[in-house]
């Protein structure tokens, strides 16, 4: 039986009108065996009815509307398998007017095969589709160069478009492509090798489908499960029925829960009658636990050493899906997770041209255009960002009066505002304490940010008084008229060591993450707070680069950010840091330990 | 990063299909007052219901299971139906278009289009509308057929509990809407990205209970050119027709004279997994019904027809 156990893969297929992606599927579901015998008669029939052979489009094509007007209107899902996968395919329109679906699509899929005519090269909508492909989070694409047979399956043609896709893709982080050149009407190429093209050395598309990876595509985020009811048959069983969303989890394991922040241990894991040593994620289980828990619908369960960020503030890029544009201040309702909330887009910050993939300003959005919000809701939302957890790191947005989806968001930052502080702690006694500032500097890349989030977590869950400033974050909003010129670095710094001295005034500990690569500049903060803990945040730059968590260090080698530190800007090191993390070297827990005992130990001697 | 990380395989394929369909299942019991089971007796129904037991499992489903009865299924039908809900102690309603039968409604008198508008459409919107019922859980998949493939899991409907296709939500993630207004229903689809085989297989690794009739055995048919019919209420016999014994299974089950057999040796689940390896024919082939016309099941669909 070893070998029955097949893999899921969910791809996108996507490409523009006419480009051969209907039947490059239905090709796909053919030679899989996944086309019956009476459905492709029925096929054969309606071909004729057109005075074609057989027309391997019209195996996708599903409703009625798009038999009569050959386009696809809506997002269908086709199902084949092979000795090795089983395949769900979110076929999706071409159009730009279709871009939701597009986007409904490109939400679920592991990986994207976006189509090419050999002939017309990149267009307009390959940029957009490769663009919502990787926003959503995919980061292994195919490209598909098809129509091969009309170039005489010449090589040239075929690295053209292969040099223009790199080109337009040299800014997206992380992202892997492959190129295949094939012909979807005759079949090369598309389930075994073809004879046609000898200069092609690598694999089908089938082939390619097959084997692609589909691990590690999202950043690690330790353990969450997602609660959607409680299972209370009687007096001695509570259960909490919910899916791990992310890591994984083994029995007498130590979980927190979020909201509440209490502190306990897994005691079962089940699923129906069958108890489990250890689930992973996406698994749908039911949990017990050894202490009874404050714990219902929308709450979660995670890992003490990686929480995700209670807010009611997040920045996000939102898909904007409804004919009615996007009204600011208005209440929506927004599903994230379990969760049901209240909130309102306070802020639109700019709109994203798919074209260009520059940012530009506007005063609304419209149907399938695509923003950079600030949401704010009337509840906490346990969240991660996008980039580590598609499911905490989603919502969307519904209209209260007509119940539709209007939006898709992503959440881009979480940073805890003053008030998120506040709500967290309702249930716990706030212990006063002294103000400090904790200033981590180093490469962007290093883990600044990350280790703030997790000291500022592990001070929440003790009933402190945090902020965290980070400097990503404040450069879309107190900061953004700046620019990364020496001056506009040192008044970058100026600015944050203000709100720092401030806040550590009034007793917060104030977690701050910035490259800050002058001295002189940190040296001026340090003296006007003086309650200050210098941490160095260290890891070789071609460790930085290699992780490139936000995609800077390929934007600023492709020459889009200039004066970027490490690349053409200079990092000067603390000479005698407080602490100084070498995060290539020690694991995340560690870092954020050596950073929380030294702040404990500040506490205790004043 | 996380020290020595804890190796895990991912799933494979059929643990992950459950895993997405509980999680719709406990959905639907979180967030609507009266949701029910649209239990047909079929092989997906028996994978739907196993699916809410585990959803809820050590509790009892928090629904009740509606069954509607055409007057016109197989006897093996109606007892495995009675005996299974008594097992699991689960509240069965049963809703036939009485009015129609009395009126003698049958496909030889209506056609099979009117026959189902009548006991299987009509009767399934009085039924969900006499109880209440704010989303009725189904066991459609997507690869059934054509018109299914755009399906959403979450079907909102009219009052009318019709389909509308150009105007459905953008389903995202697993983030589903389950807002309804006032008038409106859901129709839920839990076994959205399951296929025939997935059915199967999961029967097989799950051991699920499915009525005999799927089960290759000598059966009474009517041999109709390429059709099997089974010899069952009172079919009327074509002129020198005779009823004879054939070896034959159900691929898929509904009423009497719609539903035709294939012939087949499958005697066990293996047996027809194995089967359906090598088959070349859709499920639905040997259903009278999708091919009245070439749209006809989305124009059910668009009547409120599943
Ligand atoms: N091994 C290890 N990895 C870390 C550590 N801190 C952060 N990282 C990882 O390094 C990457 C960069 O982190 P990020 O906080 O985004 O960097 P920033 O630009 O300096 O804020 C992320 O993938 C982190 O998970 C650490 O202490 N040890």
């Amino acid at each position: 039986m070893a070998d029955e156990r097949k893999r899921l893969l969910r791809f996108l297929a996507a490409g523009s009108v006419d480009d051969g992606k209907s039947t490059l599927i239905g090709r796909l579901l053919y030679d899989s065996g996944g086309v019956y015998e009476d459905q492709l008669a029925s096929v054969q029939q309606a071909s004729e009815k057109k005075g074609r052979s057989l027309d391997f489009s019209l195996i996708t094509d599903g409703l009625k509307a798009e038999r009569e007007q050959s386009i696809t209107i809506d997002v269908a899902y086709r199902y084949f398998a092979t000795q090795r996968r089983k395949f769900i395919v979110a076929d999706v329109p071409g159009h730009a007017h279709y871009t939701r679906n597009m986007v409904t699509g490109a939400s679920t899929a592991d990986v994207a095969v976006i189509l090419i005519d050999v002939r017309k090269g990149v267009l307009e909508q390959t940029r957009r589709h490769t663009y919502i492909a990787w926003l959503l989070g995919i980061r292994r694409i195919i490209v598909a160069v098809n129509k091969m047979d009309i170039v005489g399956f010449a090589q040239s043609g075929f690295t053209k478009v292969c040099d223009d896709y790199r080109h337009l893709t040299a800014a997206l982080d992380q992202l892997e492509t492959h190129f295949i050149p094939l012909c979807a009407l005759t079949g090369e190429n598309v389930a075994s090798r073809s004879d046609r093209m000898p200069w092609y050395e690598g694999p089908s598309l089938l082939d390619a489908i097959e084997t692609i990876s589909v691990e590690g595509t999202q950043a690690f985020t330790g353990f969450r499960f997602v609660v959607q009811s409680v299972i209370h048959p009687h007096q001695d069983y509570r259960g909490y029925a919910g899916r791990v969303v992310a890591g994984m989890a083994k029995r007498n394991m130590e979980v927190i829960a979020i909201p509440s922040q209490q502190r306990t241990r897994i005691s079962h894991l089940s699923l129906y009658t069958q108890e489990l040593d250890q689930v992973q994620a996406s698994q749908s289980v039911v949990l017990t636990t050894d202490e009874h828990l404050a714990l219902g619908r929308g709450d979660m369960l995670a890992s003490p050493d990686n929480l995700p960020v209670a807010t009611k503030h997040v920045t996000a890029n939102l898909i904007w899906m409804a004919r009615t544009p996007l009204r600011l201040h208005a209440p929506y309702l927004v599903k994230h997770a379990t969760q049901s909330l209240s909130g309102t887009v306070s802020r639109l910050l700019h709109k994203i041209d798919i074209g260009t993939f520059e940012n530009i300003p506007s005063e609304t959005l419209l149907v399938n255009e695509i923003g950079l919000v600030q949401l704010e809701t009337h509840k906490l939302m346990l969240c991660d960002r996008y980039s580590q957890n598609r499911t905490t790191g989603s919502f969307i947005l519904i209209d209260p009066d007509d119940n539709d989806t209007v939006a898709a968001g992503l959440i881009v930052e979480t940073t805890l505002q003053p008030s998120d502080c506040e709500a967290a702690q309702v249930d716990k006694v706030v212990t006063r304490h002294q103000g400090l500032t904790v200033w981590l500097t180093g490469l962007s890349g290093a883990g600044k940010s990350t280790i703030a989030q997790g000291v500022c977590t592990e001070l929440l869950v003790r009933g402190m008084r945090v902020q965290v400033l980070d400097a990503d974050a404040l450069r879309k909003d107190l900061n953004r008229d700046l620019g990364f010129s020496k001056e506009d670095r040192d008044e970058n710094i100026r600015r944050i060591g203000f709100v720092a001295d401030l806040l550590t005034r009034q007793g917060v500990i104030v977690l701050v993450a910035a490259i800050s690569p002058y001295r002189a500049a940190r040296e001026s903060v340090r003296q006007k707070i003086g309650d200050f803990i210098e941490v160095h945040v260290n890891a070789p730059l071609p460790i930085c680069e290699e992780r490139d968590p936000k995609g800077l260090y390929k934007k600023a080698r492709a020459g889009m950010i200039p004066n970027f530190t490490g690349i053409d800007a200079p990092y000067e090191e603390p000479l005698a840091p407080d602490i100084l993390l070498n995060t290539h070297r020690q694991t995340l827990k560690s870092s954020v330990n050596a950073v929380l005992e030294m702040i404990l130990s500040r506490m205790e001697q004043s | 990063m996380e020290g020595p990380a804890l190796k895990t395989t991912p799933l494979d394929h059929l643990d992950a299909l459950e895993a997405e369909s509980i999680y719709i299942l406990r959905e639907v019991a979180a967030e609507f007052c009266r949701p029910a089971l649209l239990y047909s007796i079929g092989k997906d129904s028996s994978v739907l219901l196993r699916l809410v037991q585990k959803a809820f499992y050590p509790a009892k489903p928090p629904l009740p299971l509606l069954h509607i009865d055409t007057t016109y299924k197989f006897t093996e039908m109606i007892s495995f139906r009675d005996r299974l809900s008594r097992e699991l102690g689960m509240k069965l309603i049963v809703h036939t278009n009485q009015e129609a039968i009395n009126d003698g409604a049958n496909p030889f008198k209506l056609g099979t289009t009117q026959c189902c508008a009548l006991l299987k459409t009509k009767a399934l919107l009085d039924a969900l509308k006499e109880n209440g019922i704010d989303a009725a859980i189904g066991g459609a998949r997507r690869d059934e057929e054509k018109s299914r493939s755009k399906e959403r899991v979450f079907s909102v409907r009219n009052s009318m509990g019709q389909w509308q296709p150009e105007n459905q939500r953008p389903e995202l993630w697993s983030l589903y809407n389950l807002r309804v207004k006032h008038g409106q229903s859901m129709r839920v689809f839990p076994l959205s990205n399951w296929t025939e085989l997935d059915v199967w297989e999961y029967i097989q690794r799950e051991n699920i209970p499915v009525v005999p009739l799927y089960f290759a055995a000598e059966r009474n048919m009517l041999v109709r050119g390429d059709s099997l019919i089974p010899f069952e209420h009172a079919i009327d016999l074509l002129p020198g027709e005779r009823p004879q014994k054939v070896m034959c299974r159900m691929r898929s089950l509904g009423c009497t004279y719609c539903t035709g057999a294939i012939r087949s040796t499958a005697c066990t689940v293996e047996e027809i997994i194995e089967e359906l390896k090598l088959f070349r024919r859709s499920e639905r082939e040997n259903r009278v019904i999708d091919h009245d016309q070439e749209s006809s099941m989305e124009l059910k669909k668009l009547e409120g027809y599943f």
